[in-house]
C-alpha cells in the first residue's frame, strides 16, 4: 500500500480537507463485470486447456478509478479493481474447470501491485473504507477457498514490488515467487508510512499462514522498504526468489507442479456465468429468485428468497445443462449480488428482514442433488462452496439480520441456513388468515444434513454448532430431527427460533421489535452483532474479520490516521503527520 | 363460547371486535377475581351501593346501585377525543399523537404504565382490613368505592398492556397481580405502597395526599404522545376526584369533631374523650405529606427529562403553559441544601421536571389546609394546621441526606431524632388512634372521633343502608 510521493501529480498534492465524508456523492456501486471489458486485469486462459494454468495479470488503468479524485498509479487499486478480481475468481471456478493453477502476476514492469490507493483511502468516507476492505477480504478468502476446495491453486508470481495490499494479495495465494532483480521487494509499509494496518489479512497471514516469527513480523511490518532476496525467503515471507532470466520458466514449472496435484476434472466444460437479470427501482431490486423491497422510512429492507418451482433435475448431466439457470446457482448469484449492493449502496437500511417463499419439498429435493453430488461432481461442489461463501458474507454483514418464518416459506436445509445466519428468527405460530388457510398451512422449517457442517462459518463450525456452542448433546439431538416438518412451537422448544408469536401477536410483536431495533445506535448494533455471531474457536479467517478488521476500523476513525494532521492525510504532501502520542 | 363483552365488561374500546384483547382479558380476568377475593376488602358483604362507570359521555357516565362486589363490572374506558390530536411538547411537538406504541419507546412506556398500574391494586391491598373498623356504613361504602375504582384503574392499565405491548405486556399484566403490598418476596414497586393503611385517619390522609400524587402522575400521563394512555388517564382522573373527595371531607369531619370535643371539654387534650387531638392530626399530615412528596422522585431527574423530550410524559397542564414546550433553553429553580443551608439552585428546566410537578402538587395540597383551618377559625380556635417544609422527613431526592424540621430549618441528626415524636405520629399516637377504631355498622350511626358527613351519596341520606353486610 504505497505510492511514491513523486508520482502524485501537482493537482493532487493538496490532500482533501475536512473529514472527507463523500457519502452522498458516492455513486451507486455495481458489481457487474465481464472479462471482455475488464479495465484492470487480463484473464489469460489461452493455454489452460493444455497446461491447466491460467494467468491473471494485473494491469491497472490509472484513469479507471471507480470514483473520481485519484489516479491508480503504480498498479494501486480501488474497489473497481477488486470487483473485477472477484469476477475473475468466480469465472475461473465456474467457467474454467480446466484451470488447475491460477498465476497472479503483473503486466507492469517493476510493479506487481502497490496495494490500495492512498489518495482513494484519504478521500473516502469511513463506511466506504470499511466496505471496501470487507469486500477485498472476502475476495482474498475466496482465493484461499478455491485453493482449498476447488483444486484451483493460486500462485503469486511477484514480478515487481509488492507493497501493502499488493503483498496481501500475494499472501492469499498458496505460493509466492519473488523476482530477484535487486530491487523488487515485498513489504507491508502501512504502519510506518500511513499510520494504519495492512488490513486485508496482511498481519494475520504473515504469522498464521506463512508462520513468520512474531518478532520478525514486527520488524517486517515496520520496515517501509520491505524485504527482498534471500532474507525474504529465510523469513518465510516468500517461498522462493527467482532470478530474472529464469523467471517465466520457473513460474510455469511451479504452476505445472501445482496443477498436477489438482482434483479438477479432465475434459469438463464450464458453465457460463451469464449476466444477472436485475430490475432496479428506487424502492428495490428484483431478480428472478430474489427480491428486495426497501422501506426507507423504517430503515429496513425486506428480502425474499424464492425457492425452486418444481423442475428438480433428474441427473447431474441436467444440472450441467441448466448451468447458471440451475436454481441453487442462480439464486446464490442473485443473493450474492444483492448483499454486495445493499452493503455498498444502502447504508441506512440497517435492518434486513429475510424471508423465503416456496415449497419445502422442492427446496429439499434440490438440496439432495447437491448433497449427493458435491463429492463427485465439480460443478455441484462449486455451487455448494459458493453458497457457503455467500452465507459467510451475511455473517460479516454490518446490518441487523432478522429472519421471518411465515406460512408459505421454505426454510429447509440449506435455505434454513439463511435463518440461522440471522441475529434473530421469528416464526409465526398458526396462520395469519384464519378463513383462507387449512391445517398444514402453518409455517414450517426442516432440518437436513446440510445444517450440520456443509456450510461452515468462518469459525470452522456450523451455524447450528455455533448456536448451541458447548451443547453437543443438543446438536446431536437435533440431528435426529432432520427431514421432518417442524412447526413454530416445537421450533421454539428446540431453540431453533427466537420467538414464535401467534397470529394475534405477530404483527405487533414484529413491528415493535423492528422499531425498537431501529432506534438503537447503529454502531453499537454492528459491534454487538459481530460479537454474538462468532462464538467459539477462531480461525485465520475469523481472526481477519474479528481482530484485524476491527482494529483497522478503529484506527481508521482515529485522528492519527484520518484527522487533518493524520498520517493518511499527510501522506504525499511532503509534510509529516502529527500524532497524538498517548497510547490508547 | 360467546360472551357478551359489553355486558360483562363495560367498555368503549370495541372489546367485542378485538380478538387479541378478548384472549388476553379472558385469561387475566379470572386471576384478577382471584386476587380480589384474596387481597381485596376483608369484610364480607352482600352488596354495596356503588358507582359503576358505564360510559364516557359528559352526562351519566356512571350508574349507582347495590351490587355484590365480586360482580362489580370493571370496565375499560378511554376518554373520547378527536382523531387529530397533536403532540404538545418535546422533540416531536406538533406531530400527530401515536395511536400505536413506537418500538423506540416501548420499554419506557411499558415501564411508566407498569409503575402506575402497580400503585392501583397496591392501595386496595393496603386498605384490605379497614372495613373491619369503619366509622359508619357511609364511610364503609366510600372505602369500597375507592377500592373497586382502584381495581378499575388496574384494569385500565392492564388494557393498555394487553392492547399495545404484545406478549411482554401480558406478562407484565400478570405480574401486577403477583406483586403484593408488603410482600417480602415480591413487594409493590414503590415503597409508600408497601405500608399497611392501619386506621381510618391514615386512610383519609392517604386519599388526600397520596391519591393526589396519583392525580398529578395521571395528569402528566394525560399529556402523553401515546394517545391511548393519554385518554385512559383522562378518564381515570374523573374517578380519582372522588377519592380525593373522600380524603378532603374525611379530614374535614375529623377536624370538625375535634373542635366539638375541644369546645365541649374545654381542652386540647381530647384523647381521653374519644377524639383525635389537633397535634396528632398535624403529625399525620406531616407524615403523609412527606411520604407522598417522595413519590415524585428526585427533584433533579434525567429520566423525567428523557420522558419529556420523547413525548412520553408532559407537565401538569402542559398545554396551558406559556413557553416553547421543548425547554431545551430554559432553566428552573430547585430546592436543595448547600453549604449547610436550605436554598435554591438554578438548573436546566428539563432536569427539574419532577420538582415542577411537585410544586404544582404542593400548591394543590394547600387548599385542604385552608378548608380545615376555616373550620378551626369558625369554631373560634386560634390553632392552625399547616404543611411542613418540602425538605422535612424526605427519603428520596435532594433532601434525603439531610435533617430538616417542619419549619424548614436544617438541624443535626440527633436534634431531629430527639424531636421526631413531636413531628411524626409517635407509638402512643398510633395506639391511641387505633383504640378509636371501632366499627359502627348501624345505619345512621357514627363513631365518636368523627363528625357525620353533611351529604350522603347520590342524593341519598346519611342514614341510607349503603352496605349490606353478609
Ligand atoms: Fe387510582
Ligand atoms: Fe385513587
Amino acid at each position: 500500500m504505497t505510492e511514491e510521493t513523486g508520482t502524485i501529480d501537482a493537482a493532487g498534492t493538496t490532500a482533501p480537507s475536512g473529514s472527507a465524508e463523500h457519502t452522498e456523492e458516492t455513486p451507486a456501486v455495481s458489481f457487474d463485470a465481464d472479462p471482455a471489458t475488464y479495465r484492470h486485469w487480463t484473464l489469460d486462459t489461452s493455454g489452460s486447456a493444455e497446461t491447466g494454468v491460467a494467468y491473471l495479470r494485473l494491469d491497472i488503468d490509472e484513469t479507471g478509478g471507480i470514483v473520481p479524485g485519484y489516479e491508480l498509479k503504480m498498479n494501486s487499486y480501488d474497489l473497481g479493481v477488486d470487483i473485477e478480481l472477484y469476477d475473475a475468481t468466480q469465472r475461473l471456478r465456474f467457467e474454467h474447470p480446466e484451470v488447475r493453477t491460477v498465476v497472479v502476476t503483473s503486466a507492469k514492469d517493476k510493479n506487481f501491485c502497490a496495494g490500495a490507493n492512498i489518495r482513494m483511502l484519504a478521500q473516502s468516507s469511513h463506511p466506504w473504507k470499511v466496505n471496501f476492505c470487507k469486500f477485498t477480504n472476502e475476495t482474498r478468502n475466496g482465493i484461499e477457498d478455491a485453493t482449498a476446495n476447488s483444486g484451483q491453486t493460486y500462485l503469486a508470481a511477484v514480478n515487481g514490488t509488492a507493497a501493502g495490499g499488493g503483498y496481501e494479495l500475494a499472501l492469499a495465494c498458496e505460493q509466492i515467487l519473488l523476482i530477484d532483480d535487486n530491487s523488487s521487494a515485498v513489504s507491508l509499509p502501512e504502519v510506518p508510512l500511513l499510520g494504519v494496518l495492512p488490513g486485508t489479512g496482511g498481519l494475520t497471514r504473515v504469522i498464521d499462514k506463512r508462520k513468520v516469527r512474531k518478532d520478525r513480523a514486527d520488524v517486517f511490518a515496520t520496515t517501509s522498504e520491505g524485504m527482498r532476496g534471500k532474507r525474504a525467503v529465510e523469513w518465510k515471507l516468500v517461498d522462493e526468489v527467482v532470478p530474472k532470466r529464469a523467471w517465466d520458466e520457473t513460474v510455469a514449472e511451479r504452476a505445472a507442479t501445482a496443477a498436477a496435484g489438482s482434483s479438477r476434472p479432465a475434459d469438463a466444460s464450464g458453465v457460463a456465468l451469464t449476466p444477472l437479470q436485475r430490475e432496479e427501482t428506487a424502492d428495490g431490486i428484483t431478480y428472478e429468485h430474489v427480491k428486495a423491497t426497501f422501506d426507507r422510512d423504517r430503515g429496513l429492507v425486506e428480502i425474499t428468497v424464492l425457492g425452486p418451482d418444481g423442475g428438480v433435475p433428474e441427473s447431474c448431466a441436467r444440472v450441467h445443462e441448466l448451468g447458471a439457470d440451475f436454481w441453487p446457482l442462480a439464486m446464490t448469484r442473485e443473493l450474492d449480488d444483492l448483499i454486495l449492493r445493499l452493503r455498498a449502496n444502502e447504508l441506512e437500511l440497517g435492518t434486513w428482514l429475510i424471508r423465503t417463499q416456496g415449497d419445502v419439498e422442492d427446496a429439499l429435493a434440490f438440496e439432495r442433488v447437491i448433497e449427493q453430488h458435491s463429492k463427485d461432481d465439480w460443478l455441484v461442489n462449486e455451487i455448494r462452496h459458493y453458497f457457503k461463501r455467500v452465507l459467510k458474507r451475511l455473517d460479516v454483514t454490518s446490518r441487523s439480520l432478522i429472519a421471518l418464518i411465515e406460512p408459505g416459506s421454505c426454510f429447509a436445509g440449506a435455505l434454513l441456513e439463511l435463518a440461522f445466519a440471522c441475529d434473530r428468527q421469528y416464526m409465526l405460530d398458526g396462520t395469519l388468515d384464519e378463513d383462507d388457510s387449512e391445517q398444514g398451512d402453518e409455517a414450517q422449517i426442516m432440518l437436513s444434513a446440510s445444517n450440520f457442517g456443509t456450510f461452515p462459518m468462518s469459525n470452522g463450525i456450523s451455524r447450528l454448532g455455533s448456536r448451541f456452542y458447548g451443547d453437543d448433546d443438543h446438536v446431536a439431538k437435533l440431528r435426529q430431527e432432520t427431514d421432518r416438518r417442524i412447526e413454530a412451537r416445537e421450533a421454539l422448544e428446540l431453540g431453533l427460533v427466537t420467538d414464535a408469536p401467534d397470529d394475534i401477536d405477530w404483527e405487533d410483536e414484529i413491528r415493535i421489535m423492528l422499531e425498537e431495533r431501529a432506534s438503537l445506535s447503529p454502531d453499537a448494533l454492528t459491534g454487538m452483532e459481530a460479537n454474538h455471531r462468532f462464538v467459539g474457536p477462531e480461525t485465520m479467517e475469523s481472526r481477519i474479520f474479528s481482530r484485524l478488521t476491527a482494529w483497522q476500523n478503529w484506527i481508521f476513525v482515529r485522528p492519527n490516521a484520518s484527522g487533518p494532521e493524520g498520517a493518511l492525510r499527510k501522506y504525499g504532501t511532503g509534510r509529516k503527520a502529527e500524532f497524538d502520542r498517548r497510547r490508547v | 363460547m360467546s360472551i357478551d363483552y359489553s355486558e360483562k365488561i363495560p367498555n368503549n374500546v370495541d372489546l367485542a371486535g378485538d380478538r387479541k384483547l378478548q384472549r388476553a382479558l379472558e385469561s387475566w380476568q379470572p386471576n384478577f377475581l382471584n386476587w380480589w377475593k384474596t387481597m381485596g376488602p376483608a369484610v364480607p358483604t352482600e352488596d354495596v351501593y356503588l358507582r359503576t362507570a358505564v360510559d364516557v359521555g359528559k352526562e351519566g357516565w356512571a350508574q349507582f346501585g347495590h351490587v355484590a362486589m365480586e360482580e362489580y363490572r370493571w370496565g375499560v374506558f378511554l376518554a373520547e377525543r378527536g382523531d387529530d390530536r397533536r403532540i404538545a411538547f418535546g422533540e416531536q411537538k406538533g406531530e400527530a399523537a401515536w395511536q400505536q406504541v413506537p418500538g423506540e419507546y416501548r420499554a419506557d412506556l411499558q415501564r411508566l404504565i407498569v409503575i402506575q398500574g402497580d400503585t392501583e391494586p397496591a392501595s386496595v391491598e393496603q386498605q384490605r382490613r379497614l372495613g373491619e373498623t369503619a366509622p359508619s356504613l357511609y364511610d364503609l361504602r366510600n372505602l369500597f368505592q375507592v377500592n373497586v375504582e382502584e381495581g378499575r384503574h388496574l384494569w385500565a392499565m392492564v388494557y393498555l398492556l394487553h392492547a399495545f405491548f404484545g406478549r411482554n405486556g401480558r406478562e407484565e399484566a400478570e405480574a401486577l397481580l403477583h406483586r403484593n403490598s408488603g410482600d417480602l418476596d415480591s413487594p409493590r414497586i414503590l415503597g409508600a405502597f408497601n405500608e399497611e393503611t392501619p386506621d381510618w385517619l391514615s386512610f383519609f390522609m392517604f386519599t388526600y395526599f397520596t391519591d393526589r400524587d396519583g392525580k398529578y402522575q395521571l395528569g402528566t400521563l394525560k399529556e402523553s404522545a401515546f394517545d391511548p394512555l393519554s385518554r385512559t388517564c383522562e378518564f381515570m382522573l374523573k374517578e380519582e376526584a372522588h377519592h380525593m373527595f373522600v380524603g378532603t371531607t374525611g379530614i374535614d369531619r375529623v377536624v370538625t369533631r375535634t373542635c366539638e370535643l375541644m369546645r365541649e371539654h374545654d381542652t386540647d387534650e381530647i384523647a381521653p374523650h374519644g377524639g383525635v387531638p389537633l397535634d396528632v392530626i398535624q403529625k399525620y399530615v406531616n407524615f403523609h405529606y412527606s411520604v407522598s412528596l417522595d413519590l415524585f422522585g428526585s427533584e433533579q431527574s434525567t429520566n423525567a427529562a428523557n420522558y419529556f423530550t420523547a413525548g412520553l410524559k408532559g407537565r401538569w397542564q402542559e398545554e396551558r403553559r406559556k413557553d416553547d414546550h421543548v425547554l431545551t433553553e430554559d432553566s428552573a429553580k430547585i430546592d436543595l441544601v448547600r453549604d449547610g443551608v436550605v436554598t435554591q439552585d438554578e438548573v436546566p428546566a428539563l432536569l427539574a421536571l419532577n420538582s415542577d410537578l411537585r410544586n404544582e402538587y404542593v400548591k394543590d395540597c394547600q387548599s385542604g389546609l385552608k378548608r380545615w383551618n376555616r373550620i378551626l377559625e369558625k369554631a373560634g380556635f386560634d390553632q392552625r394546621l399547616y404543611l411542613p417544609h418540602v425538605g422535612f422527613n424526605r427519603h428520596v431526592g435532594l433532601f434525603s441526606d439531610h435533617y430538616v424540621t417542619p419549619a424548614g430549618d436544617l438541624v443535626g441528626k440527633d436534634t431531629w431524632e430527639a424531636k421526631e415524636d413531636c413531628w411524626l405520629p409517635s407509638e402512643g399516637d398510633k395506639v391511641h388512634v387505633q383504640s378509636l377504631m371501632r366499627p359502627v355498622y348501624e345505619p345512621g350511626k357514627i363513631a365518636s372521633w368523627i363528625a357525620p358527613p353533611t351529604n350522603g351519596i347520590n342524593g341519598k341520606p346519611f342514614e341510607y343502608e349503603y352496605v349490606h353486610l353478609a
